[in-house]
């Protein structure tokens, strides 16, 4: 009995079945682990591919944009009769009729009246506008024949991009027989060419959605987020490193501390709420305005800054401000020459992880009336103005077919808006960037 | 060169050899608590002008904190409070009128772990320099961050990579750089903290030959574990236990015939 004890002790523990069983399972663990945590990333990962892949599918289409090549004929006799050139009278004139004179003269049976206008539906609204300006900016073109290029209607565009079947019966779509044969017989002469869709960027919106164009949004936020850039940055920055660095640590400091991580949580409607109390309602500053909304989103972002800018300051080693302080530098020497350098790439995170934020936020904006339908691109910081995700809400709210792949290109937009900004500040970043 | 002459200047004021040697800095009943902990019990202790001062003890004694008092950096603890009277030539340190940021430049410190600025080396030595304005114009400049080097033996070393980053160098170099930034600004005392304690030996028998030669126009208290170090570099021992001063003398007698126990004891490693 006591020799079998003995001889099992002498036979090497590490050796034994039951340590290798132990030597297995943990191999497996942390295989089995590692496989998560690559499963983890896979998901994600796929998850962005499939979101990207179909605002991407959806949207690319709307970049491109058809239009007629037309030779119109600038007749004296219907824009300006008298022939004064006044631009009062040259901005008066139908220039639809000019447009559905040219058509006529290319379409087969285009000459009754109710096809003459079957005819110039298939252009765009804003076709007649387009041959206005042209006569506005270059008033020799009275009496001259032109090729010009002209958008079609949202209805053409989407049927020769193929979103709407030319199969449908008449009944189901917008386009009738008659005028798909016309689109037939302009397709075979080539005169409907797809083109970079630059309106899409020039115009503000409209109700014509081949007319629309995001640049009022984007101006608007410009300005928003130039706002909240000029305000929350040093307000952030300044409370960030006076919490840190300067503050006694008492009750007083601990409860504002609490507070400012709560504020992180604060859902932002609650902020809209704030702006149209305060901001509107009791300081009476205007309604829309990119002032308003950029004080907003300063006030939604500035917790994220601060609590991103007090972490980083925590994080440079004290051992730096005691040499400082070793050598005579006074305390706010210390934090400008020494630690807020030190910090900056870790505060930059913290700014643009709150700008991103600000750039993609709607709810409080529907308060202080950014939601709101703008053609005219703002021009300052109190004109009414829109924001990128709310023109992409407004979009996406429309019926029109062709608004459905204009809502996937503008979230392009606003990603390729994001990915300018990040660019920007890692470019920044690694200009602060130390090693110690 | 103007620089120059200031630091020669201040050498040439100071008492030259004298019958008993001026006390520097005095320490009368100093009293440290750390909230509601007392870290030193009332040490009375004076620094002499061009002495190396030892502080010896085993960890916790209160030393580091002792040295700390000298510069006021514990001021920048918010819990710790001090008590008792302090001076720096017949002047109390810790009365209304002084500025701790002037005391600072006064009163350099190295501290154990080289912390060299992630800046270049030249950068590093001219700072003191450049926020005190002791230097007017580059070639002034240049001329404080060479002598400063050289004093502290790495001006040969580092001469021609000026510009690269003090954090590359190695950690001895990092020590003398560390010091050369703290004479920089031409203190009359140094405190050191251990300066030694994360360094080789052959870096260690660098700083220690350097300490010897900077007596000579510096004020020097070091506080060190190493006890042959203390031996070695200082001329006045002091050692604390427990927050108190045990005992205080010249190093040769401290060391060779210690009047307390406890002393006895901690040198001959019996305990620490």
């Amino acid at each position: 009995m006591t020799d079998a004890v003995v001889s099992d002790r002498a036979v090497p523990v590490y050796q034994t079945a039951e340590f290798e069983r132990r030597l297995r399972r943990r191999y497996a663990a942390e295989k089995r682990f590692r496989l998560y945590g690559i499963a983890a990333i896979g998901l994600a990962l796929g998850m962005l591919a499939v979101l990207l892949g179909s605002v991407v599918a959806k949207g690319y289409t709307a970049f491109w944009q058809h239009e007629l090549r037309l030779e119109v004929f600038f007749d004296p006799a219907e824009i300006d009769p008298q022939g004064t050139r006044d631009p009062a009278v040259l901005a008066q004139a139908n220039y639809n009729t000019l447009a559905r004179n040219a058509l006529q003269s290319v379409l087969t049976d285009a000459g009754s009246r109710d096809a003459r206008r079957a005819a110039g539906d298939l252009l765009s609204v804003g076709a007649a506008f387009e041959l206005g300006r042209m006569v506005m900016d270059d008033p020799s073109l009275i009496g001259t024949r032109r090729v010009v290029s002209l958008p079609v209607s949202d209805e053409v565009d989407q049927l020769l991009k193929g979103n709407v079947s030319r199969a449908l019966p008449e009944a189901d779509r917008q386009i009738t027989d008659r005028q798909l044969a016309w689109i037939e017989q302009l397709e075979a002469k080539g005169d409907l060419v797809s083109r970079f869709n630059t309106r899409l960027f020039t115009n503000g919106d409209s109700r014509e959605p081949e007319l629309a164009g995001l640049k009022a949004g984007l101006l608007g936020s410009m300005l928003t987020l130039f706002v909240t850039l000029v305000l929350a940055v040093p307000v952030g920055i300044a409370a960030a490193v006076y919490l840190e660095e300067f503050a006694p640590k008492n009750r007083l400091t601990d409860l504002i501390e609490v507070n400012i991580n709560n504020l992180a949580a604060v859902p932002s409607i609650v902020f809209g709420l704030l702006g149209l109390a305060v901001f509107l309602n009791f300081f009476g500053m205007p309604r829309s305005a990119p002032l308003v909304g950029g004080v907003v989103l300063a006030l939604l972002v500035l917790p994220t800054i601060i609590i991103a800018g007090r972490a980083s300051l925590k994080a440079v080693p004290p051992s730096i401000r005691e040499a400082a302080l070793g050598i005579g530098a006074s305390r706010l020497q210390v934090v400008t020459h020494h630690v807020l350098p030190l910090a900056m790439p870790g505060i930059m995170t913290g700014v643009i992880i709150g700008m991103a934020h600000a750039l993609g936020e709607t709810a409080p904006l529907l308060m202080i009336g950014m939601v709101a339908f703008i053609v005219d691109a703002p021009s300052g910081f109190t004109d009414a103005a829109t924001m990128l995700p709310v023109q992409i809400f407004m979009w996406a709210d429309s019926p029109e077919r062709a608004f459905t792949e204009r809502t996937s290109a503008a979230i392009m937009v606003l990603l390729g808006f994001l990915i300018a900004m990040n660019a920007l500040a890692v470019i920044l970043r690694k200009r602060f960037e130390r090693r110690w | 060169m103007v620089a120059q002459t200031q630091i020669q200047a201040r050498a040439d004021a100071r008492p030259q050899g004298g019958v008993a040697p001026a006390v520097k800095m005095e320490a009368r009943g100093v009293k440290v608590f750390y909230g509601a902990k007392q870290a030193l019990k009332g040490i009375d202790l004076d620094v002499r002008d061009r002495q190396v001062t030892a502080l010896i003890g085993p960890s916790g004694c209160g030393k580091s904190t002792f040295l700390r008092c000298l510069n006021r950096m514990n001021d920048t603890i918010d819990i710790a409070r001090v008590e008792g009277l302090m001076t720096l030539d017949g002047q109390d340190i810790y009365d209304r009128s002084i500025d701790v940021v002037q005391l600072r430049a006064r009163v350099g410190m190295v501290f154990q772990k080289p912390n060299p600025f992630p800046k270049s080396i030249y950068d590093n030595v001219s700072y003191g320099p450049k926020i005190h304005g002791l230097a007017a114009g580059k070639d002034e400049m240049d001329e404080v961050v060479e002598k400063s080097l050289q004093r502290a033996g790495l001006w040969n070393e580092v001469k021609d990579r000026l510009r690269e980053p003090g954090t590359g160098l190695s950690g001895g170099q990092q020590q003398r750089l560390c010091i050369a930034r703290a004479i920089a600004v031409s203190p009359e005392v140094i405190l050191m903290d251990e300066p030694c304690s994360a360094l080789d030996p052959i870096a260690t028998a660098h700083i220690e030959e350097l300490i010897d030669e900077l007596r000579a126009n510096y004020t020097i208290v070091i506080v060190t574990h190493n006890m042959q170090q203390a031996a070695r570099v200082s001329q006045r021992t002091a050692f604390f236990h427990l927050g108190e001063m045990v005992e205080v003398g010249d190093t040769e007698e401290i060391f060779t015939n210690p009047h307390d126990e406890r002393t006895q004891g901690y040198i001959t490693g019996r305990y620490g």
